[in-house]
Order: C-alpha cells, then structure tokens, then sequence
C-alpha cells in the first residue's frame, strides 16, 4: 500500500495537481469581474426599478438631502461626456503628432529622452496631476474666462494631457508596425517624407491609431482625482464651456462618504451607468483593434 | 503643405515635452521650500503633518498587495502561456476578464471593494480591504506581463529541457521562470507604481485615518491618499507640495527600474 505523501510524490501525480493549481487560479479573474459585477449591478438595478429608469438617466436635477429627494444623473452624464470629447479633442491631435515625431523624427538620445518622458508622464499619479492643475491651470483659467476657474476647458485640457502617454505610446507602436516598404514605395514615386507619413503611413496604421484614442478616452471618462479637483463640481447641466460640471466619478467620491441608505444606492447606479460606458468603450476598443488585425 | 505638417508635428512634440517639464519643474520649484524636518517626524500631528506613517503605510500595503496579486497572477500567467490551448473557451473567457478588468476605473474598485469588503464581510476601512482591492485592480497587469516574459522564452531551453527528462513542472520552474524573471519583475514594478500612486479606489477601502496602522484590520493613508488629504483643504499648500515632490520622486524612481528592467529583457532576447 502506498501512503498518500508518496503518491503526491509521484511526479505524475505532483504535475496533475499543479495544473489544476493553475488553471484554479486562472479562474480567479473571472470570479473577480463577476463579484464586481454582482454587487454593483445587485445594489444599483433595484434603485433604478423603483426610482424609473427615465427619470434617473434623464432627470435634470441632483438632490438628495433635500426632501423630496432628487436622483437625476443627466448633469454627471453630460459632464463626463464632455470633459471627455473636450479630452480627445486636446489629447488626441497632439498625441497622435508627438507619436508621428516619434516614429519618423526623433533619433537618438533626442528620441530616448522623449520616450522616458512619455512613459513617466503616465506613471505620474492623478493626483499630482490634479494638484498641479489646481495650483497653475485654474489661476490662468480664471484670469482668461473670470469665474472660479474650475470649468470645463480647464478640466479639459488636464484630461487631454492625462491622456497624452496612452495615445503617443499606442500610435508609436501602431505606426512602427506598419511594414516599411509601403514608406519606400511612397518615397519612390516622388513625393515628399510628410505626404508619404499622411497619405500612406497613418492610413495604413488607423486602426492603431483609433484604439489609442478610444483608450484614452475610457481613461478620461474613469478619471476621477484630478477632476474632482479642478472641475467645479456643480450638478447642474453647462450652459457654456467655462461653466463648472459634475462627472459620474466625482459624483461617486463627492458624496459617498455622508451618504444615507438611498443616497448610497443611487451612487452605486451612478457607478453602474459608468461601468456600461466603460464596457461599451472596451466593446467598440475590440472591434476596433480586431478589425485592424484582419485587415 | 510638407513645411506646415513637418512644423505642426515638431510642434506638437516639443508641446509635449514642455508639459512633462513644465510639470515636474514646477513641482520641484514649489516642492523644495516646503521641504522641513518636521515633515519626516515620526508621529503624525496636524502641525507637523509628517508623512513618514503615510510612506510606512504605503510599504505595507504595497507587501500586503503582492502577496495576494503576485501568486494569482504569475499561476495565471503560467495557465494560459504553457497549458491553456489557444482559442479554447476557458481562455477566451479568462482573457475577456482580464482585459475587462483593466479598463474598469479606479473609483468603481473602490465602491467595490467598499461594498464586498468593508461592508459584507465587515472588515471596515482597514489595510486587508485596501489590500484586497488593490490587488484585483494590479491582476491583469501582473498577468499580461508574465504571459509577455514567459512568451519570450526561448522555445529551443525549454525543448532542451524537456529533452533532458525533466517534466514539464520541473521546465517551468527551474529553466522557464529564471529566464522570464526580469519581465516578471517589471511587471511588478509597474504595479507597484499604480498602488503608490492609487487614490480613488483607497478612499472608501483603507479609508484616510492619519495615524500609522499596527493591525491589518486598522485603517491608514499612503502617501497619495495624504496628498489628497493636503491638497482638498487649503491650509496646507506648502506641505502639500513638498508631499507631491517626495511622491513624484518615488513614482519616478519606480519607473526607471521597471523600464531598466525590461529593456534588459529586450537585450537579452
């Protein structure tokens, strides 16, 4: 009779058991997206089943210490959609330039340089960006459209920055994968290094291109510290571009800490509305990228 | 045409740069001042508004945070490189997750995690919730950067390898592992850049509590959560600037590790 410890022994045995170790623990991030699912999707359907779909999507007003409590989101919605089109609109033309400089301009120890600075611009954490914002953007905000300063150019144009490491390093890539034949063949027929870029390279590389921006704005509508900072925080709809806003993430830090039992419910719908956004970002990221594998 | 485009591309380049400069001079500049022995006591006081309880803070959720991440994602890493059949369900379904899990934003971690581990197994705000939280949210990152160093691997040692009589157990951790090690390494570093610059997910988790923590079921701050303490009120610019300095430098240093770490994979390839 063998004893167990000899069959664990058995190498036969030893490799059987690891695999299923292994594959065990490659389980475990599903079970991680599914429990976070679970809870924020479990506490924030209920809410909206009795409060109405309708007047939480659509309702224009945020209120809920006063009585009757108001829950509407549309204010949130509308901030975070537009800090983050105001985000691609900064971020990404000058992203997808510095990435053109990149690939096709930059040698050397100019190159390098350009590449650490790109890659700790997005290790440094948002909240020094926010700060940062908060001591030299808003000021200069102020002074150019009156106000406070906290508004949606400013939070704008911090996002834009924010994303500019996401969109330069993914295009690089992009366009560095872009066989350089197809750049020879260009330059051969007579025409000059920038038509061949913008004629032949970025056309060839759009699908790269594309994600890297689709990226950064699903970073953009989940960034919470800096804008928490610099964006006014009012929820109420804009009226103007240096009006204050609101975003779904700020909604959540601003008021998750006082909250009553509603309240809290109606703050994890918010997260919720979020996370469809991001899961609709990441779906149209997958065809994006999958469709530019095909091609 | 060409002069305008090769103008706007330098331009924006340069841009870029300047913002990076601009940012960390600025920092510097304002940072350096607020500097003050006072800051580096041992105990925190409103006065001094040391951060030395909230770096020792960091430390011990950053080793609290791999500690769960590191086993989960490298076994992980080790699935889907060396067992998993390509294209088959499990896999497909794992990598969903994972790239799912990457994209969901900080702050809905932190309800989460809220809600799972403060709230229904009543741990409250306390290094094991933060902990437990951070470690989701650095899981795919941990994962795809072992998959990367495993896939690098040379095939021809591991043929060898297996060649010689060792089993395949015995390939992965004594030939496969040892050469991806680097790789692996700045994956962690990298992870350990994003939970010390986390804030947003440590609000609701860890919570804020200034003092240093001496159980894991107590609450604290790191270094970015005092940060944000300081920079939220007004009374504390200076200190709040001399924090962002000392943060800045940490997050720096972190990152020129992990990239040394995996360009020396690159050359070694």
């Amino acid at each position: 009779m063998l004893s167990k410890v000899t069959i664990l022994k058995r190498p036969e045995t030893r490799e059987k058991w690891m695999k299923a170790v292994f594959l065990v623990a490659a389980l475990s991030s599903i079970l991680a997206l599914f429990l976070i699912m679970y809870f924020v999707f479990s506490s924030g359907i209920p809410f909206i089943k009795e409060y109405g779909l309708k007047a939480f999507l659509f309702g224009q007003k945020w209120s809920p210490i006063n009585s009757p409590q108001q829950y509407g989101i549309l204010p949130m919605i509308v901030g975070s959609f537009a800090l983050t089109i105001g985000a691609s609109v900064v971020g990404a033309p000058i992203g997808i330039m510095s990435a053109v400089y990149l690939s096709f301009y930059a040698k050397g120890k100019v190159k390098n340089f350009f590449q650490s600075a790109v890659s700790l611009m997005a290790s440094v954490p948002s909240i020094i960006y926010g700060f940062f914002a908060l001591q030299l953007m808003v000021p200069l905000s102020k002074s150019l459209f009156g106000g406070t300063g906290m508004n949606i150019i400013t939070a704008s144009v911090l996002l834009g920055i924010m994303i500019l490491p996401t969109v330069i390093s993914i295009s690089e890539a992009s366009l560095n994968a872009v066989p350089n034949r197809y750049y020879q063949g260009s330059v051969a027929l007579g025409t000059t290094k920038e038509i061949s870029i913008f004629r032949t390279m970025i056309p060839a590389a759009k699908s790269g291109i594309l994600s890297s921006v689709i990226l950064g704005i699903g970073r953009a509508i989940g960034e919470t510290m800096a804008v928490y900072l610099i964006a006014g925080n009012q929820a109420r709809l804009p009226k103007a571009l240096t009006d204050g806003v609101r975003t779904l993430t700020t909604n959540i830090v601003l008021e998750m800490g006082y909250a009553g039992v509603e309240h809290r419910q109606a703050l994890i719908a918010t997260a919720m509305v979020l996370f469809v956004f991001i899961l609709i970002i990441n779906l149209i990221f997958f065809v994006v990228k999958r469709k530019g594998s095909h091609e | 045409m060409s002069k305008v485009l090769r103008f706007l591309v330098k331009a924006a380049a340069l841009l870029t740069v300047s913002i990076f400069i601009i940012m960390v001079g600025y920092i510097v500049v304002r940072g350096i001042p607020g500097l003050s022995w006072d800051m580096f006591a041992w105990k925190y006081t409103s006065e001094n508004q040391s951060l030395v309880p909230a770096m020792i803070t960091t430390l011990m959720l950053i080793v609290l945070v791999l500690l769960i991440a590191i086993p989960f994602g490298v076994l992980t890493g080790i699935y889907l490189t060396e067992y998993a059949r390509q294209q088959s369900k499990v896999v497909i379904a794992i990598r969903l997750a994972t790239e799912t899990l990457a994209g969901i934003p900080s702050i809905v971690y932190g309800l989460f995690g809220m809600l799972f581990f403060v709230f229904r197994l009543q741990w409250s705000y306390s290094l094991i919730a933060g902990a437990f939280t951070a470690a989701i949210m650095v899981l795919p990152l941990i994962i795809r950067t072992t998959e990367e160093a495993l896939l690098s691997v040379d095939p021809l040692l591991k043929q060898a390898s297996l060649g010689l009589g060792a089993t395949k157990l015995q390939t992965i951790i004594k030939v496969a592992l040892p050469v991806a090690m680097p790789g692996i390494l700045a994956g962690i570093m990298l992870s350990i850049g994003r939970i010390v610059g986390e804030t947003a997910a440590f609000i609701f988790t860890l919570g804020t509590m200034s003092q240093l923590p001496t159980r894991l079921t107590q609450s604290g701050r790191t270094l970015a959560l005092h940060m944000y303490m300081l920079s939220s009120e007004a009374f504390h610019v200076k200190e709040a600037f001399a924090t962002a300095l000392v943060l800045l430098i940490i997050v720096l240093i972190i990152n020129r590790i992990s990239t040394r770490l995996s360009k020396w994979v690159n050359k070694t390839k």
